[in-house]
């Protein structure tokens, strides 16, 4: 009994860590696609920022400058995506995986180069990291049965951006669906004449809706390599970007919806985690590399349309030209 | 796709077949020449270093070729499914698992002379290739998942599956390193300074082999299949206009599934230079990002064989220069390869409409 609860703990404990990148980075997925405008650069946006929030805490001490940096930078990449994609109204497909592949090179030609470690930056000390934070009274609670292991381990004990990723879901919810920004935001992913129509900037609507999306993958990116890691590792975000895609795809370009498909992920991975090395009764230890291609294999599944078909906004990955 | 200004802005065809491509890579080149003054070394001496290394001296050349016939293949399978309008990004995987292919037949055949396994191993690549295309084809075509995310996801399956193989399976006994046991040299092909040093005409040492010409065929091939065939026009007319090809009869959801088992088959040639032309055995990413090139060379080829061919030694001048760059210079490590290439596909695709309309507008006026 002690040991399932241990597990259970630990395994939703694991989940929430895991999902926390995915959920804001499907996030910004979603003001983006709402708003028309497809996002394949997410991945890109998310490596840039953990490389920039690593190297500028490491520079300046302070967790909260990295995230500033983070930032920044994915909102700077998300403006170059909105200068393609809605300037001048390139491929959105290609303009995101031209600024994966670019960041991709430059994090890694740039942390060679400022801290002379092949790809990587220096461990981020513990004072310039976003530590897990101790709920009030997750102490005293603790020795409760049932609830206090999962109030301690599961509801306490993370940094903030876990919080505010959390948050910003009902955030997002509320401002796409219960205000006339949202409305706007959505129309336009829609039927961009309408709105045009009705005198609304269709550009300066999808810029403001990428800005959003960027300032999210900059969340995302600082929560993993000086929230949930201690450093940017070349690569780090390993596909999330592409999971997150594939979530928000999944859930239907809906908050909540895709809230559970990114819980359902991280949940994937974390299971995937324990399995490693772990014989299963009849079938025997799982060699790795197939137990880590799960959540790839997952998503095929899951996209494959098993779970019913998905509606994208309507004028998804079409530039507006205004008509004369 | 409608360029920036309006559909007014007809560029004459030399201009969008030369001059365009031409300032998008100047464009590309100089936002990398910045990079490399922001990293604190001098852009024009790298700029020096790089071309010198890449066609400065025969050796040199060879390298660049032998780059470049991965490149080809790679940017012929991007832009086959560019024709029907499909991104494919899977040629990554698509080729390391072609590489299995090529390996089985390499090992299959052990001790067999080349010519006779190059055929077999041709057919094992582009059949194994084209098998790992053909599902998320199959996927977009009927169950309307997005190809883009699954080709993705389908790399990185691919990679899994093939480091178990590797590391598992077909690691050759007694061995450390996760690789297969070496091909029969007899079976690997040969490599292009032997061919030339037999008719007596001597040519600079380099991996660059006969899958050079495989890779040249399969462009001519490329080029006869999208513009002289009934089935290339039905490709084109899905990739132009969906909607207007059902009303042709054409059938959209099997032609989808052809142009992605084609692409992958092109892709699946690539391990013929990689594997059986220079390696001689099976290795752990193999591939090495030539997957990803291949949608920079499709995209600056602009889906044209003989541009592909060309945007191809470009892209492999650029790698061999870099890696050139990368050991004079350590401080440019070969990540500035990658950041050209981003910046080249940012440029030459994304921002095509960049200099269009200008330079529209600057011909009427001249």
């Amino acid at each position: 009994m002690e040991d399932t609860l241990g597990l259970i703990v630990s395994l939703a404990a694991a989940t929430l860590r895991v999902a926390t990148p995915l959920i804001l980075a499907a996030l910004a997925g979603m003001f983006s696609e709402r708003s028309g405008v497809v996002d394949i650069g997410l991945e890109g946006k998310m490596l840039a920022a953990a490389f920039f929030s690593a190297s500028t805490a490491l520079v300046t001490g302070s967790a909260w400058l990295g995230l500033c940096a983070g930032v920044a930078s994915a909102v700077a990449l998300a403006m170059v995506h909105g200068l393609a994609s809605i300037t001048y109204n390139g491929n959105q497909m290609v303009s995101g995986l031209a600024l994966n592949v670019l960041v991709a090179g430059l994090t890694p030609l740039l942390a060679t180069v400022w801290f002379q470690q092949a790809g990587r930056t220096p461990t981020v000390p513990n004072g310039a990291r976003f530590l897990p934070v101790s709920l009030p009274g997750a102490e005293a609670f603790g020795t409760v049965p049932l609830l206090g292991p999962l109030y301690r381990s599961v509801v306490s004990g993370h940094n903030v951006l876990v919080y505010l990723a959390i948050a910003a879901v009902p955030l997002a919810a509320w401002i796409l669906f219960r205000t006339r920004f949202g409305l706007r935001l959505r129309a336009v992913g829609e039927n961009p004449h309408a709105l045009d129509t009705a005198g609304v900037n269709v550009a300066w609507m999808r810029y403001r809706a990428l800005a959003i999306g960027g300032v999210l993958c900059g969340f995302a990116g600082t929560y993993l390599s000086i929230g949930q890691g201690a450093g940017f590792i070349q690569d780090m975000t390993a596909g999330r970007g592409f999971l997150a895609l594939a979530a928000l795809i999944f859930g239907k370009w809906l908050p909540v919806p895709t809230l559970l498909a990114c819980f359902l992920f991280a949940f994937t991975d974390a299971v995937q985690v324990r399995l490693q090395g772990v014989p299963l009764p009849g079938i025997g230890v799982i060699p790795v590399q197939f137990i880590q291609a799960i959540p790839y294999v997952l998503t095929v599944l899951l996209l494959a349309g098993f779970v019913g078909k998905a509606v994208a906004p309507k004028a998804i990955g079409l530039p507006y030209v205004k008509s004369r | 796709m409608a360029a920036a200004g309006g559909p007014t802005d007809t560029l004459p065809r030399w201009a969008s077949l030369a001059l365009l491509p031409a300032l998008n890579i100047s464009a590309a080149l100089l936002l990398s020449g910045l990079v490399v003054w922001l990293i604190g070394e001098d852009p024009v001496e790298a700029m020096v270093l790089l071309v010198q290394g890449a066609v400065g001296y025969p050796e040199a050349i060879g390298y660049t070729l032998y780059y470049a016939t991965s490149y080809i293949l790679t940017g012929l399978a991007v832009a086959i499914a560019f024709h029907a309008g499909l991104f494919n990004i899977g040629g990554e995987g698509q080729a390391y698992i072609a590489g299995l292919g090529v390996t089985l037949v390499a090992l299959g055949l052990f001790g067999y002379p080349w010519w006779l396994v190059l055929p077999v191993a041709i057919l094992a690549g582009a059949l194994f290739g084209a098998a790992w295309a053909f599902l998320p084809g199959w996927l977009q075509a009927y169950r309307g998942s997005h190809v883009v995310v699954t080709t993705i996801m389908f790399n990185f399956i691919a990679s899994s599956v093939m480091v178990w193989l590797l590391v598992e399976v077909l690691i050759a006994p007694g061995q450390q390193s996760p690789e297969s046991r070496p091909f029969s040299p007899a079976s690997v092909l040969p490599a292009m300074h032997t061919l030339f040093g037999a008719i007596g005409v001597k040519i600079g040492n380099s991996p660059l082999n006969l899958s050079l010409v495989v890779a040249l065929l399969a462009a001519l091939g490329f080029h006869i299949f999208i513009w002289h065939t009934r089935w290339g026009y039905e490709v084109r007319a899905v990739g132009h206009n969906e909607t207007a090809a059902v009303y042709a009869g054409i059938p959209v959801k099997r032609t989808i599934v052809l142009a992605m088992a084609l692409s992958g088959a092109l892709a699946g040639l690539m391990p013929l230079n990689e594997v059986l032309g220079v390696q001689h055995r099976l290795l752990v990413n193999f591939t090495g990002g030539a997957g990803f090139v291949g949608i920079a060379v499709a995209l600056m080829g602009r889906n044209h064989a003989v541009g592909i061919v060309l945007a191809a030694i470009l892209f492999g001048a650029l790698t061999q220069g870099g890696s050139e760059l990368a050991f004079e210079k350590p401080a440019i490590s070969r990540d500035m390869i990658v950041v050209i290439q981003g910046l080249i596909i940012l440029f030459s695709g994304a921002l095509e409409n960049l200099f269009r309309a200008p330079l529209a507008r600057l011909l009427r006026t001249a």
